[in-house]
């Protein structure tokens, strides 16, 4: 190696090394020990002995791990249906109207985006306080004569979980209505224009132009769903507490996981290799499912 | 353009359809409205108020709740922790990123993928996931209730869309401007500073939303990692206040109004840039 190369093998260094230590100190080490903690018994901070992989079996199979994370996967499960059903939809329709310029879609565009700038705690402490028994939603039944509707929205089981749901996507419908209102404008308007003059209807136009051209985009905001939905904690922490309740009604993997690791499932001391074994499966479900989103369009997409 | 949704010219049935959308819209700009404005003007009842006319105007405007909130429930300490938490993360993000970004896009060499690749790993992991592993790492050192912690993880959390974003920017900058300053005396630092960094300004202003509004909203790592109400940050500051006051709701929507309209103002006044910003990940 002559001195040139040597030369600039130094920048390099000097240029990569800042970042590359902070990501690898916080972001990659931190992953392996999760998968290593998750392979020992613990007693508080400190590891006591290598049991292989006996902290899984014990959260898939025994009381009450066993429960909990069913509940709380469940749970998550619903919150990645729903919002993909009700949020990512909405958003998609809303995108779709701005593009075609729907009257008034400047104001539209600037006001549905709002929400999306606060906090999960903010939105979810307004939003707890709207749905108390005596707050703003219920007091809105009963102007409009729906006093039979009015529920403790956040205290009845059947409806806890749907409340936080419905609470997330008023504050997050902006994001994908606008990443779709980007991908729409970049399907290029000739197609639309020639579509238009050949007689093709509104429904037409979407489904056989639109929708093929933006599964790209649609993955995107999918994986990030996936994500958002497995890191449901906040949502939760405000407005049914840490226990996710009433009765475990609105627990996640969020929760449950920060409850395993910094005081227990049932009220105990924090169990350190139960709650790595929950963050290993995070991660993993993370990127099964990100995957599996990405493999699922690729076969889709449609290049022009 | 013909495919606009206009009412001129359209017919009974695309007039229907187009306003039937514009009132769900407008549905969904109600709903995004009245509660924020509820909010702000809840600050100014009385919690008899609130519950008695949960609709009504408040019978006088008096700034009591705002001065309680911010000097005597120590908010004002909160603002500033927020500030200096997000301000310094975001310095370090933007320089170790950009730096990172330029040696891995303007150089060749073996490793280039890889590192690459290393910067990249944290856009998919849940950085949550590993809670446990970092308070470990924190404790080991000695930053438990530092507010030196939650900055490190800041940066950690806001270097791989940075790297990722920044170095597909600077990829498209021709290198025959790196030559001519070359040939002029520059070491890499100063291509990297003087030529590269100017260049890469609009990018850098993105990236900057991108990562400022999820670290200043940020409550899970300030929630671990910072006990003294001293150092906490506006969200979990607004957490132990709503912990609490949990019955005095005029209280609450004063803390609530203070957490939320700082936010509101700036994006008022520089929306494009925070929907731009925002949505820069998802985004080609």
């Amino acid at each position: 190696m002559d001195v040139k190369q040597l030369r600039k093998a130094a920048w390099i260094i000097f240029f990569v090394t800042p970042g590359l230590m902070i990501v690898g100190v916080f972001i990659l080490l931190p992953l392996f020990m999760s998968l290593y903690n998750s392979l020992f018994s613990w007693n508080q901070l400190l590891p006591v002995e290598f049991v292989g992989l006996e902290n899984f079996s014990r959260l898939f199979t025994k009381y009450p791990y066993q429960q909990r994370f069913l509940n709380a996967l469940q749970n998550n499960l619903i919150w990645f249906l729903s919002t993909m059903v009700l949020q990512n939809s909405v958003g998609l329709l809303f995108g779709y109207l701005m593009s075609r310029s729907i009257p008034g879609y400047q104001a539209f565009k600037r006001i549905f985006f709002i929400p999306v700038l606060f906090s999960i705690i903010a939105v979810g402490f307004l939003w707890g306080l709207y749905l108390k028994p005596s707050g703003l939603v219920n007091n809105f039944l009963g102007l409009v004569g729906l006093e039979s509707l009015q529920h403790a929205w956040l205290g009845e089981e059947r409806f806890a979980t749907m409340a936080i749901i419905m609470v997330n996507i008023w504050r997050w419908v902006g994001f994908p209505s606008l990443v779709f209102l980007a991908a729409i404008d970049n399907v290029p308007t000739e197609c639309l224009e020639a579509a238009h003059l050949d007689g093709v209807g509104e429904w037409k136009l979407f489904w056989k132009i639109v929708f093929p051209l933006i599964i790209p985009s649609i993955t995107i905001i999918t994986v990030l769903t996936v994500i958002g939905s497995l890191n449901v904690f906040e949502q939760i922490y405000t407005m049914t507490g840490l226990d996710g309740g009433p009765n475990y009604s609105t627990d996640t993997i969020g929760t449950l996981f920060y409850r395993t690791a910094f005081g227990s499932v049932d009220a105990g001391s924090p169990e350190i290799g139960i709650g790595s074994a929950i963050g290993v499966v995070i991660y993993i479900l993370t990127f099964l499912i990100s995957l599996i989103s990405i493999r699922f369009s690729r076969n889709r997409e449609v290049q022009l | 353009m013909i495919s606009d949704l206009r009412f001129r010219g359209a017919g009974w049935g695309k007039r229907l359809f187009i306003f039937l959308m514009m009132a769900i819209m407008t549905i969904y700009v109600l709903l995004i409205l009245y509660p924020l404005f509820n909010m702000v003007i809840s600050a100014f009842k009385t919690n008899r108020e609130i519950l008695t006319k949960p609709f009504g105007f408040p019978q006088s405007i008096g700034f009591k709740n705002f001065h309680t909130v911010w000097v005597e429930k120590g908010f004002d300490r909160y603002f500033a922790n927020s500030l200096l938490v997000t301000g310094v993360a975001m310095g370090f993000v933007l320089l170790f990123g950009s730096m990172g970004a330029y040696g891995v896009s303007r150089y060749r060499y073996k490793a280039n993928t890889l590192v690459y690749m290393l910067f990249l790993s944290g856009i998919m992991l849940p950085l949550k996931a590993a809670i446990i592993p970092l308070f470990i790492i924190v404790k080991r050192l000695g930053l438990i209730d530092s507010r030196i912690s939650v900055i490190l993880i800041f940066i950690a959390m806001g270097l791989p869309s940075t790297v990722f974003i920044l170095s597909g920017f600077m990829k498209g900058i021709p290198l025959e401007l790196e030559y001519a300053a070359r040939i002029d005396g520059c070491n890499d630092f100063q291509i990297y500073r003087r030529i590269i960094m100017p260049m890469t300004a609009p990018a850098i202003a993105l990236v900057t939303i991108y990562n400022a509004v999820p670290i200043w909203n940020d409550f899970f790592f300030p929630l671990v990692f910072l006990q003294s109400n001293s150092r906490k940050t506006l969200p979990v500051g607004l957490s132990t206040f709503f912990g609490q006051h949990a019955t005095n709701w005029s209280l609450l929507f004063t803390g609530l109004s203070i957490a939320i309209l700082p936010m509101l103002l700036m994006y008022i006044f520089m929306s494009r840039y925070f929907i731009k910003g925002m949505t820069a990940g998802a985004v080609k």
